[in-house]
């Protein structure tokens, strides 16, 4: 076994000094009946030559569609230096930077990306890292209502359908109604009343219509009740920022910031909010301080918030966060600078804008609602189900109609676009659905 | 150091009563157990405390302790020099590191606190 | 070293981008006037060679796996193979959408197809949910789990309880209180495992569960775990096991047959997928019969040799995770799993636990083992015999060039020293840590203030931890 050091010589010399015969004896704690009964899994040990192999042959059996999908995932182009930095070992070889002074890679970093998460969002503080945008999102919820107490949360009807299920699956076991907001012809939320007892609104910007909300005056209307703003962080790269119009939390999806697509995981959860709620907030965060000579230096701070100090007084139970998805939003933001990420925004936007026009001008398509978008829209045709299919077939993979369903548009499939999509894939699409 | 006109709790308050209201800090040996405190968070002016509720949160960096109402009372004075400060609790427990005073409710729950011989018995001096 | 953004200059550029066809005011103006960004976010303008020295040097100024020892206990902090972030980077697994049709995603879904069913092998139970992107977040997973079966049985509202050993990791009560639980400790005996009679006194029809961390967190195994676990089904409760320590026996126990309903795996432990600075992880939960009606939706399922997303779980908690859970982490666990087979998982389980005895045989002649018998993968040591401090033992051990152990945990013992040496290290290295120790050990008595003053030859001295918290910093401010 490669990745065991022991030679025979090794183990009889640490048998000797335990004072044992065999390793087996060093299970003998382990009750008989319970070590009788195990089922090996029939598995033969493999080289690496010979995993490699089988792994290779299971990632080519997957087919490369070129993906025109969205759903809070966008296929983004990574600059090499992102791929090339993220992966040195001494940074995903080692462990949360609780011993700070062999840490100070990791803990400056994080210093790094909770100032950019503040000047993506607009806001005055952010933690080092949830697991996802929809788990950020959850915590959100939670963490509003520990700060304005309630029982049910503002979630509309066009929210990412994949986070309203996390959303969902939390506030049932945390005792939080969810409370559906509507949508009109525009795509944008109409907020009726607050009700009594309302935790927070939450709002995803652009939302998973992909429609750009209107978030002034919001906050004004729901007074103490929290806005919880829910970004697409690249689309700030041209859009006003959350804070500015008076957001209590921003959450978002972190991956379109130098993570691949991976199936959906590792994922990115942003997380920012005011400072005066710091420590109601979940989620590490690192600190600058000085070190005994007076040398500017970096510790995780503000720990008491944290299970491991205040157990089932913790702001969550979070402890493993996406330190390495983190680190390489961070490369990213600081490889591009605000000027190179409002290229890439604004490329999506053109090419988006490009796309749709040409896809609304195809006989039987239109977009379904008519208020601003960024990157991704919805098309309404007589048979989506089929024209998904006809894509598959041509390599071209849209939004499926069953999950924009989940958002209530029947009869649609939704599109999105990065800087990544060619010309030449534009027009494929194109011609594919004009048939 | 214990100081003998005080009275003491089992978790570690003083309590010193001037003329139906209780002031109540964190004894020096609560403060060297925990450390560089570095927040407190204070009750609000006007709460209505039963003996042994969660009054105050006093934190270190590594530890983050409850301190208790020793007494039934309504909040009637915090200390809020402290948010700014708060090593003032580290440096001086007894005196200007007080944490907040309670209108007592009943005279009669003092009677319960434990003197200076005694606390100092239960911390082994 | 300061931040990135002490660095670079106005102007300056690390990434160039394809030219628009249109010019951008045009293109902004597609967007609604008052929701255009008034002024730009402030991030770094650096050349590509200062950025790619700027993060290098951040790299040095860290300590990994890969730069030395790393005993940090109930982190499993193993060799991490190099194959594995090679097969994480594959076209074929990354550039993969999640909501791609099954036809065009066979290879990844039999990916975790086939961990899944090989978790179920390992746990020695009938279902299992990926999701789960930690193990936090697995218990939180499990707590809900446990709600939902209750509710189903109409006994959600007395089932108020879930009982936690005194040794327990954090994450286990923060997870319980998450979900409405009361949590209730159960402290433990002079054996430092659970004691009978306390749990018996706790034990009633008010009780949801147990979360048990097997061996515990004295990496002690639980003699009496049968014992346990059935007077816990007895009156009805369910009993949660933390896997955090499960490299304590792999390939040769399984929780299902210790009486386990639900079982989260680290992977990025166990599996040494890796760490990642601190995460992504990923926690999959594997569960017992009772519980199958209750997991996250979907399932993946095979049907013949097609592998598919099932919605079929009658009574689901729902999602716990956007898509899938942490899809790349779980492609090195299985690569790991295929590398070591059956052979290796129980050679993997020998190592571990063979080099924590070893350890704490020789060390114990210095450092007092308050529990001191045989132990699983890891142990505690307490400096608290030779009047030092664990702090500032485990900051000298840094000038040794070692990682130090876990300090301060678990909270029973103090000044706790957390040891958990793993399968992968050499009798050389084992032997120098414990000469370090030794040394470490002479130095508190002869020259206590090198230890009160380590480390001396770190990148950064020791920081002040009350100023960072007493006026947080936690942002670069705009100049």
């Amino acid at each position: 076994m490669e990745y065991v050091p022991h030679t025979r010589a090794d183990i009889e010399r640490m048998l000797r000094a335990i004072g044992v015969e065999d390793v087996e004896e060093l299970f003998d704690d382990i009750p008989e009946e319970i070590r009788k009964n195990y089922v090996p899994l029939g598995l033969p040990p493999l080289s690496e030559l010979e995993v490699r192999q089988e792994l290779e042959a299971l990632a080519a059996r997957n087919r490369k569609l070129v993906p025109f999908v969205g759903f809070g995932l966008y296929d983004h182009y990574i600059p090499a230096v992102v791929n090339e930095l993220a992966r040195r070992s001494e940074f995903y070889t080692a462990y949360t930077p609780y011993q700070a002074e062999v840490s100070q890679g990791t803990l400056t970093w994080m210093f790094e990306y909770q100032t950019m998460i503040c000047e993506l969002t607009g806001m005055e503080v952010a933690n080092a890292s949830m697991y996802d945008g929809a788990t950020a999102l959850a915590e959100a919820v939670l963490m509003a209502r520990r700060i304005v107490g309630g029982d049910r949360v503002l979630v509309p009807r066009s929210l990412n359908p994949f986070h309203r299920e996390v959303v969902e699956t939390y506030c049932r076991g945390a005792g939080i109604g969810v409370v559906d907001v509507p949508y009109d012809e525009t795509g944008r939320l109409t907020l009726g009343d607050v009700p009594e007892g309302t935790v927070a609104l939450i709002v995803q910007q652009p939302n998973g219509l992909g429609i750009i909300e209107d978030l002034s005056g919001l906050k004004e209307r729901l007074g103490d009740v929290f806005l919880i703003v829910s970004v697409y962080p690249v689309a700030l790269g041209v859009l006003e920022p959350p804070g500015s119009f008076g957001a209590d939390i921003v959450v978002g999806e972190g991956q379109p910031l130098g993570n691949p697509l991976s199936f959906g995981g590792p994922l990115l959860g942003i997380f920012a909010t005011r400072r005066k709620y710091l420590r109601m907030m979940p989620g590490r965060v690192s600190g600058r301080t000085v070190d005994a000579e007076g040398k500017e230096g970096y510790v995780m701070t503000l720990q008491t918030r944290e299970q491991h100090i205040r157990r089932e007084r913790a702001t969550s139970n979070i402890c493993t966060n996406s330190a390495l998805c983190a680190l390489r939003a961070t490369i990213y933001l600081a490889a591009l600078g605000a000027e190179g990420l409002r290229e890439v925004a604004l490329l999506s936007l053109e090419k988006a804008h490009d796309l749709a026009e040409a896809i609304a001008g195809i006989p039987g398509y239109e977009l379904a609602f008519s208020g601003p978008f960024f990157n991704e829209f919805v098309v309404k045709c007589p048979d989506p189900a089929g024209v998904v299919k006809r894509l598959y077939r041509e390599g071209i993979a849209v939004g499926p109609p069953e999950y924009v369903a989940r958002m209530g548009v029947e009869g649609a499939f939704s599109v999105a676009v990065t800087e990544k999509r060619t010309e030449g894939e534009l027009q494929r699409l194109v011609e594919v659905l004009r048939g | 150091m214990v100081p003998q006109e005080l009275r003491y709790t089992k978790t570690h308050e003083w309590v010193k009563v001037e003329d139906g209201t209780a002031r109540i800090g964190i004894t020096d040996y609560a403060q060297k157990k925990l450390g560089d405190v570095v927040y407190v968070e204070l009750p609000e002016k006007g709460r209505k405390l039963k003996k042994g509720e969660v009054a105050v949160t006093v934190e270190s960096v590594k530890a983050a302790e409850s301190v208790y109402a020793p007494v039934s009372g309504e909040v009637v004075e915090v200390n809020e020099e402290l948010i700014s400060t708060p090593g003032t609790i580290n440096r001086d427990p007894y005196g200007n590191g007080w944490l907040f005073a309670l209108k007592m409710e009943n005279e009669a729950e003092l009677s319960e606190l434990l003197d200076a011989e005694g606390y100092k018995n239960l911390i082994g001096e | 070293m300061g931040t990135i953004y002490r660095k670079g200059k106005e102007g300056r550029r690390a990434t160039s981008w394809p030219r628009w066809g249109k010019d951008p005011e045009e293109i902004l103006g597609l967007l609604p006037e008052g929701l255009r960004r008034r002024e730009p976010p402030w991030l770094p303008q650096v050349s590509q060679g200062e950025l790619v020295r700027h993060y290098t040097e951040l790299s040095r100024m860290n300590y990994g796996v890969d730069t030395g020892f790393y005993p940090l206990g109930s982190c499993t902090m193993k060799y991490n193979p190099k194959l594995h972030e090679e097969l994480a980077c594959l076209p074929g697994f990354a550039e993969l959408h999640p909501l791609l049709p099954e036809e065009a995603t066979q290879g990844m879904l039999e990916v975790l197809w086939r961990l899944g069913e090989l978790l179920k092998g390992i746990a020695g139970m009938p279902g299992i949910t990926l999701q789960p992107a930690a193990g936090a977040h697995g218990e939180l997973t499990g707590m809900l789990l446990i709600r939902r079966y209750f509710e189903d049985k109409g006994e959600l509202e007395r089932r108020t309880k879930i009982l936690l050993p005194d040794s327990a990791h954090g994450t286990n009560p923060a997870s319980a209180a998450m979900m409405g639980f009361q949590v209730v400790s159960v402290p433990s005996n002079e054996q430092g495992t659970v004691d009978l009679a306390a749990l018996e006194e706790r034990l009633g029809e008010d009780v949801a569960g147990i979360m048990l961390t097997v061996p515990n967190t004295l990496g002690i195994f639980e003699r009496d775990i049968l014992r346990i676990t059935a007077m816990v089904h007895e009156v009805g409760g369910l009993c949660y096991f933390d896997g955090a320590n499960l490299n304590a026996f792999l390939g040769r126990a399984r929780p299902g047959d210790m009486g386990a309903d639900i079982f989260h795996f680290n992977l990025h432990k166990t599996f040494s997928t890796p760490h990642g600075s601190g995460g992504p992880g990923a926690g999959p939960l594997a569960v017992s019969e009772p519980l199958l009606p209750y997991l996250p939706v979907p399932q993946i399922v095979k049907e013949g040799d097609r592998f598919m997303l099932s919605y079929e779980v009658p009574k689901t908690i729902g999602r716990v995770h956007p898509f899938f859970g942490n899809v790349l982490v779980m492609v090195k666990a299985l690569a790991y799993i295929l590398t070591l087979g059956d052979e290796g998982l129980r050679e993997a389980s020998a190592g571990a636990v063979l080099a924590a005895n070893y350890l704490r045989v020789r060390l114990r002649d210095i450092y007092a083992v308050p529990y001191d018998g045989l132990c699983k993968h890891e142990f505690v040591a307490s400096t608290k015999n030779l009047g030092v401090k664990a702090r500032d033992v485990a900051k000298r051990l840094i000038d040794y060039g070692f990682h130090p152990p876990t300090v301060y945990f678990p909270l029973i013992v103090e000044e706790a020293l957390m040891i958990e040496p793993t399968e992968t290290e050499t009798l050389e290295t084992l032997d120098a840590f414990i000469d370090a120790m030794h040394r470490i050990a002479e130095e508190a008595q002869k020259q206590p203030e090198l230890l009160a003053e380590a480390p001396h030859n770190a990148p950064v001295r020791r920081l002040d931890e009350v100023k960072a918290a007493r006026e947080p910093v936690l942002r670069e401010e705009r100049p």
